[in-house]
């Protein structure tokens, strides 16, 4: 296993397998491939394997940034979703169906809902609709959670193209202003309390924190706009009334082409003449009105994230994954939606199957370059990589995780010892170890749990 | 440099070369809210260095740091002047760390301008650091700006006040009972211990001080000593009772603490409408804070209708200290008062702290400033990593230190002098010197 401390390995390697972050835009486009896959199929084993992959990429590729540790917020989203989508089936969609799963009476309600019908029988029918309807929509969350868990925000604004420079400038100061704004918020709460209060009543209380919060807000922008002023933001160059107006309504006209196009591929009952055409006319003319509104803005890009044999192979990844199903639709739509009436056991459309299974790919290229080059961006990712590195020890590390749940004895204490000592070990609650007294083995849990890329940090 | 549209290989060369420049090619990759403040600072220089300027101008460049920060920080600028040719224009209150690398000095004083060299216009300046204060006490010549040219010249100052104790007028703390008694007090956030295991007392009449580095714990300490912060063990008594179990006013009468933004404690839009606020708050007699203000700053200085923006520095932690005595605490906690106080402020500042101990109160400061320690405190307890490394009379604590030690305690070591009032009352043969 190549050394993780910061010594270069001397043997050449080919640029592309060098570890590095890719382009957010490769990772965007492979989430959005598979988000499209799952929004044409309601096969629940099609849904699964997507999710499956999804998962399994971000957690072999994804770094401690706050935003990828995001994504079990998501999966918890997802879950959510399928749970509210067959509870709403059960109590309001009048159950059709003939397999009855509980029986329940039925509730018509009086006076102005007439017609409308509460509970009825529950049917495996109906159940499973929920289940697979709710799953198809928690797949597409979960898939741009895998994309916002994997590309780096500020990065992937950085990216835009220079037409759209000065609103992706001022999106990155707003998002870096908003933890300040929330430290000082914390801050000024945190005073509040030194003081006797001397008004009772919400609104006295939210002014006496708004107030200086705001009061703050407003000096620190003034200071950055001054600072951000003679650093040479906001230089503009020569552009004429005419020029800029044509441009605008060009970036409009694009972006609503854009938006219908994609909105007639996806669904399957708008006319076709809407789909692919007006897709490529709202490209062409976005095209043209960036490149046009780009060319006024003089500047260079620092140490820009490239493009390149690993991002090409990542997003072919996820589009493969769409074309595959949208190709199983014209050969046999009948596997994408599993029918209910009469109920039937999903079949797997191998074709599907295997372009969503490519999508894998990005996870194991990944997992390439971290073996073979020794160094590693940041210690905290190397902390991350070196136990995510080879499956066998990811997977122990799991079995510790749960077993550390669990087990009676393996209680992580909720109020640690004092954060220096030397070994996790001794942040574990040794009193409840005297009953049983520690094997080996166990001994070896808090490392493992230390290591384990699901530990909170 | 994006926005100046640099080509990309220049950008790329020029960062690797100030990042080398620096010394802070090992920071590449941290949060910039992760760095320390001479960190940070370094950070901020390296990257207004990228557009490669022939003049730099810093506004108070060392001012919120701590002395080992300042001195980093000051060390890089040093570097620049010295290595390319910089021209560096500053302006800092903190004359002690930064007159004697000054080539010229302008002063701004009664809306009169003046130029020269800073030995020269030191001589009848109406700011000077605590050396330059010597200097002139003693009447050497040339005027020594740094630690280093004043020994030279203090060899017979030395012999002169080795044959006198250096006594400090004893100060004679009230029951400590009355005062604040902290035990075994831990402040933790999640795994991280701020304060550990700290013992802590302050007595009425004495004032402490509390120093130690950026992150040791201080203000932790404070706010658990408050009640307001959180305290995870150990118990705190003012006078018998805990501040964290009794009701908000209650606990302003026992111990106020006056934070390191003093204007988070501000929110009403005149003087006169807090000063109002804090009396109803304090269930104070109307117009007692205003009172207080104005025995504060000396005077009615202060308009009542002045929002508390438009004051300055000192006149609004005056406002904020006037506004926390409301309640006439028996303790008083100051987190970083001298912060941004030019050296009159932190006279006034001073003579405020010291008029509060002589009425009976406790105060505690935790700062960094080594020679308003020396002139105000008569007990220094050091923290590091949250725990209490020197508890001692600031004589024996701060003369000894080779951080803590004020300037005229490094001219003078190994004698105990720690301020340039104390030498004069050596000299002036009372012996007994007033801090």
């Amino acid at each position: 296993m190549a050394t993780v401390t910061a010594g270069v390995t001397r043997t050449r390697r080919p640029a592309h397998l060098l570890a590095r972050p890719l382009h957010p835009l490769a990772w965007w486009l492979w989430a959005l491939g598979l988000a499209v896959a799952a929004s044409r199929t309601t096969n629940p084993l099609l849904l699964a394997t997507i999710v499956a992959v999804a998962t399994w990429v971000v957690f072999a590729r994804r770094t401690d940034a706050p935003w990828a540790r995001a994504f079990a917020l998501y999966l918890a989203a997802g879950l959510a979703i399928v749970i509210v989508r067959v509870i709403f089936r059960v109590v309001f969609a009048g159950n059709q169906g003939t397999v009855v799963l509980v029986p329940l009476p039925e509730v018509s309600l009086p006076g102005a809902a007439t017609g409308i019908a509460l509970l009825g029988d529950v049917t495996a029918e109906s159940v499973l609709a929920g289940v697979y309807d709710g799953l198809r929509l928690a797949t597409m969350l979960i898939c741009l959670g895998a994309a916002n868990a994997l590309a780096n925000p500020r990065r992937l604004l950085r990216s835009m193209p220079a037409a759209l420079h000065e609103v992706s400038t001022a999106v990155v100061v707003a998002l870096s202003v908003f933890p300040q704004l929330a430290e000082s918020f914390v801050r000024v709460r945190r005073a509040r309390r030194l003081r006797p209060v001397a008004e009772k009543g919400r609104v006295a209380a939210l002014r006496r924190i708004i107030v200086p919060v705001l009061e703050d807000a407003l000096d620190r922008s003034l200071m950055l706009a001054s600072s951000m002023d003679s650093r040479g933001y906001g230089r503009r160059g020569s552009r004429s009334v005419v020029l800029s107006r044509l441009t605008a309504g060009l970036l409009i006209a694009g972006l609503a082409g854009l938006c219908i196009g994609v909105y007639a591929l996806l669904d399957a009952t708008a006319p076709r003449y809407l789909a692919t055409p007006m897709l490529l006319a709202g490209i062409a003319v976005g095209v043209a009105g960036l490149v046009l509104s780009g060319r006024s803005v003089h500047r260079s890009s620092y140490r820009p994230d490239r493009w390149r044999a690993a991002e090409c192979v990542t997003a072919a990844a996820g589009l493969l994954a769409a074309v595959a199903v949208f190709a199983t639709a014209q050969v046999d739509p009948v596997d994408l939606y599993p029918s209910l009436t009469p109920l039937s056991w999903p079949q797997l459309p191998w074709l599907a199957l295997v372009g969503i299974v490519v999508a894998l790919l990005p996870a194991t290229w990944g997992q390439r370059e971290a073996t073979l080059l020794g160094i590693e961006a940041t210690p905290a990712r190397a902390s991350r990589r070196c136990c995510g590195r080879s499956t066998a020890s990811s997977r122990t590390s799991l079995a510790a995780t749960s077993r550390a749940g669990w087990s009676p004895g393996g209680a992580i204490r909720a109020t640690p010892h004092p954060a220096s000592s030397p070994t996790p070990w001794v942040s574990w609650d040794r009193t409840r170890w005297r009953g049983s007294s520690p094997t080996p083995s166990r001994r070896n849990w808090p490392t493992a749990w230390n290591n384990s890329p699901y530990r909170r940090r | 440099m994006e926005q100046l549209a640099v080509p990309p290989q220049v950008m790329r060369r020029r960062v690797e070369e100030v990042l080398d420049l620096m010394g802070i090619a090992r920071l590449r990759r941290r949060a910039l809210r992760t760095l320390s403040g001479g960190e940070q600072q370094r950070v901020a220089l390296g990257a207004v260095l990228t557009s490669s300027p022939r003049i730099l101008v810093l506004d108070e460049p060392t001012s919120a740091l701590d002395p080992a920060a300042a001195e980093d920080a000051l060390s890089a600028v040093l570097r620049l002047v010295h290595d390319l040719g910089a021209t560096v224009l500053a302006a800092e209150h903190r004359l002690e760390r930064v007159v004697e690398y000054a080539d010229r000095l302008v002063v701004v004083h009664e809306q009169r301008v003046r130029d020269g060299k800073p030995a020269e216009l030191l001589r009848d300046a109406p700011l000077a650091p605590p050396v330059v204060e010597l200097g002139r006490l003693v009447g050497w010549d040339p005027l020594p700006l740094s630690v280093r040219d004043a020994r030279r010249a203090a060899g017979a100052l030395r012999s002169t006040l080795a044959g006198v104790p250096a006594r400090v007028a004893p100060v004679v703390p009230g029951d400590v009972r009355d005062g604040l008694l902290a035990r075994g007090v831990v402040v933790a956030y999640g795994d991280a211990v701020a304060v550990r295991d700290v013992d802590f007392a302050a007595a009425p009449g004495e004032v402490v001080a509390l120093m130690g580095r950026n992150g040791s714990g201080k203000s932790s300490l404070l706010w658990a000593l408050q009640g307001a912060g959180p305290r995870r063990a150990g118990s705190v008594s003012v006078a018998g009772r805990d501040p964290a179990n009794v009701s908000r006013p209650e606990a302003a009468s026992l111990v106020s603490l006056v934070p390191q933004q003093a204007t988070d404690l501000l929110y009403c839009d005149s003087v006169a409408a807090e000063c109002a606020a804090a009396d109803r708050g304090a269930r104070a007699v109307p117009g007692a804070t205003r009172v207080l203000l104005d025995r504060l700053v000396g005077g009615p200085g202060i308009d009542d209708g002045v929002h508390h923006r438009d004051l300055s520095e000192g006149q609004r932690l005056a406002l904020a200290l006037a506004v926390q005595l409301s309640g006439r605490p028996r303790v008083l906690l100051l987190d970083e008062p001298t912060r941004g106080l030019d050296y009159t402020a932190k006279a006034r500042l001073a003579g405020q702290v010291a008029d509060l101990a002589a009425a009976g109160m406790a105060v505690v400061v935790a700062t960094h400033d080594v020679e308003f320690v020396a002139h105000t405190a008569s007990r220094v307890v050091v923290l590091a990593e949250g725990e209490v490394v020197t508890a001692a009379p600031t004589q024996e604590a701060l003369a000894g230190s080779p951080v803590f030690a004020p300037q005229v305690a490094k001219v003078l070591a190994p004698l105990p002098w720690l301020t340039v009032g104390q030498v004069a009352g050596a000299l002036n043969g009372t012996g007994v010197a007033h801090g």
